[in-house]
């Protein structure tokens, strides 16, 4: 009984997880600009590996499997903000401005050359 | 069949990077694909069961180089000069190399094949011996530090030259700090306290590795490179400067020489014993103990020799760079 306990929420986190990382790939590719591509990619990643970690943390049992993938999930807990926030303050600080932050009357502007992803 | 399908998407993985990488002017991006590029090649490695080699290709081709790459742009320039060259020959030519290569293919057996001559060599006296020779679980690192210890010993000296190398390439300019800017990210305190914060445990990480080596995936060259990262962390988020008053560069060279030292030092004590060089049984009360202490000795040896290069390097490196203030972005 406990076993299928287990099994069923070691899976349902798998999933969640596998789905979370799967919306911030496309969100990645889908979104207009550099700070709104960071935003799928940094938040959902964070959550998505840490939840695929603790289902198979469920799998693995009592044992150093456990320990190993609670450091390596913690160990991205605090790293995978991290570099978000990095990557983030670095282009904000090299004057890199968001792309539809300007007020709406105004029309879209042409991408500039300082895009993200070129 | 789960298997071919893992491996056929990361090998078009693979493929893809490479092509990705071909077709960019941006050399950052480039830099960036090529640490994707070792990633992924990392992930091949685990996923044929090599765990030991996917362990340095993602410390060394994601981790090291691609820092070293960005340090080399920080000096050179950030876009690819456009070529006015012809690009039919360099296109035939590798047209004609890759034909040469897949025509090579042919006479390889078959993946996983039971009857190639890796597998009926030497193989399987490694496999069957290393128990009762050496007495560790890692064949792995028995095969690298024992059995092939010469082997091991050239890399270490390879690494080891091509760091004396690129300290006389670029030790003569580099530049005394003008001490106007010492710190290079004050502004990114949350960067700061992360990096105080993980430092200990990469070195702690560093040491498991070098000294687990025996049992599980690692080793001297893992170890190196991961104990090296810590250093270069911390000299990437405080400051060249600070790196250089907690390690002097100094220091550093005297490292760079006693790993290769040691290693080599090893092999001559086994002469005393009246063994061949590095034949390491002489060393210990019984000939498994001998192993245990020789593979120790050497793993560190060359863990030193490999972390003191990629200090030594980063230091030359990073050395001829002003920092960076804040307003200067």
């Amino acid at each position: 009984m406990i076993q299928v306990f287990l099994d069923a929420t070691s899976w349902a986190l798998l999933a969640t997880g596998s789905f979370l990382v799967i919306v911030g790939s496309l969100g990645l590719v889908r979104m207009p600009d550099f700070y709104t591509r960071l935003h799928p990619a940094g938040l959902t990643d964070t959550l998505g590996i840490d939840l695929i970690l603790m289902g198979l943390m469920l799998q693995s049992g009592f044992s150093l499997v456990t320990v190993k993938l609670l450091l390596i999930g913690a160990f991205l807990f605090f790293t995978s903000p991290t570099s978000t926030h990095a990557i983030a303050n670095a282009a904000f600080v090299a004057g890199l401005k968001p792309r539809h932050a300007v007020v709406p009357e105004r029309p879209r502007r042409p991408a500039s050359p300082k895009e993200a992803g070129g | 069949m789960i298997d071919t399908t893992i491996n056929f998407a990361l090998l078009l993985f693979l493929a893809a990077t490479a092509f990705s990488i071909l077709r960019r002017t941006t050399l950052f991006s480039v830099v960036m694909l090529s640490g994707v590029f070792s990633f992924v090649s990392a992930t091949l490695l685990v996923h044929l069961d090599a765990v030991d080699v996917a362990f340095t290709e993602a410390a060394v081709g994601a981790g090291i180089s691609t820092v070293l790459m960005l340090s080399t742009l920080a000096l050179t320039a950030r876009h690819e000069a456009p070529s006015s060259r012809s690009r039919a020959l360099p296109l035939i030519v590798v047209f004609l190399t890759g034909l040469a290569l897949i025509y090579g293919t042919l006479d390889m057996p078959r993946f996983g094949d039971p009857s190639a001559p890796v597998h009926t060599h030497v193989a399987p006296r490694y496999i069957t011996a290393t128990a009762t020779e050496i007495g560790i679980p890692n064949i792995v690192t028995a095969v690298l530090a024992s059995y092939r210890g010469f082997d091991t010993l050239g890399e270490t000296t390879v690494i080891f030259t091509a760091g004396i190398g690129v300290l006389l390439l670029l030790a003569g300019t580099i530049r005394e700090p003008t001490g106007l800017r010492i710190t290079a990210m004050d502004h990114h305190l949350v960067l700061r306290v992360v990096t105080k914060v993980l430092i200990g445990p990469i070195l702690l990480f560093a040491l498991y590795v070098q000294f687990h080596g025996d049992y599980g995936p690692g080793g001297g060259f893992q170890a190196g490179v991961i104990f090296a990262a810590a250093f270069i962390i911390y000299a990437l988020v405080f400051g060249l400067e600070a790196a250089r008053r907690a390690v002097p560069g100094r220091a550093v060279r005297w490292i760079l020489a006693a790993g290769v030292l040691l290693y080599g030092g090893v092999g001559v004590v086994s002469f005393f014993f009246g063994k061949n060089y590095l034949d390491y049984s002489a060393l210990g009360a019984t000939a498994t103990a001998g192993q245990h202490l020789g593979i120790l000795l050497v793993e560190f040896g060359v863990g030193m020799t490999v972390s003191a290069v990629m200090v030594s390097t980063y230091y030359a490196f990073a050395g001829q760079n002003r920092p960076i203030g804040d307003e200067e972005w």
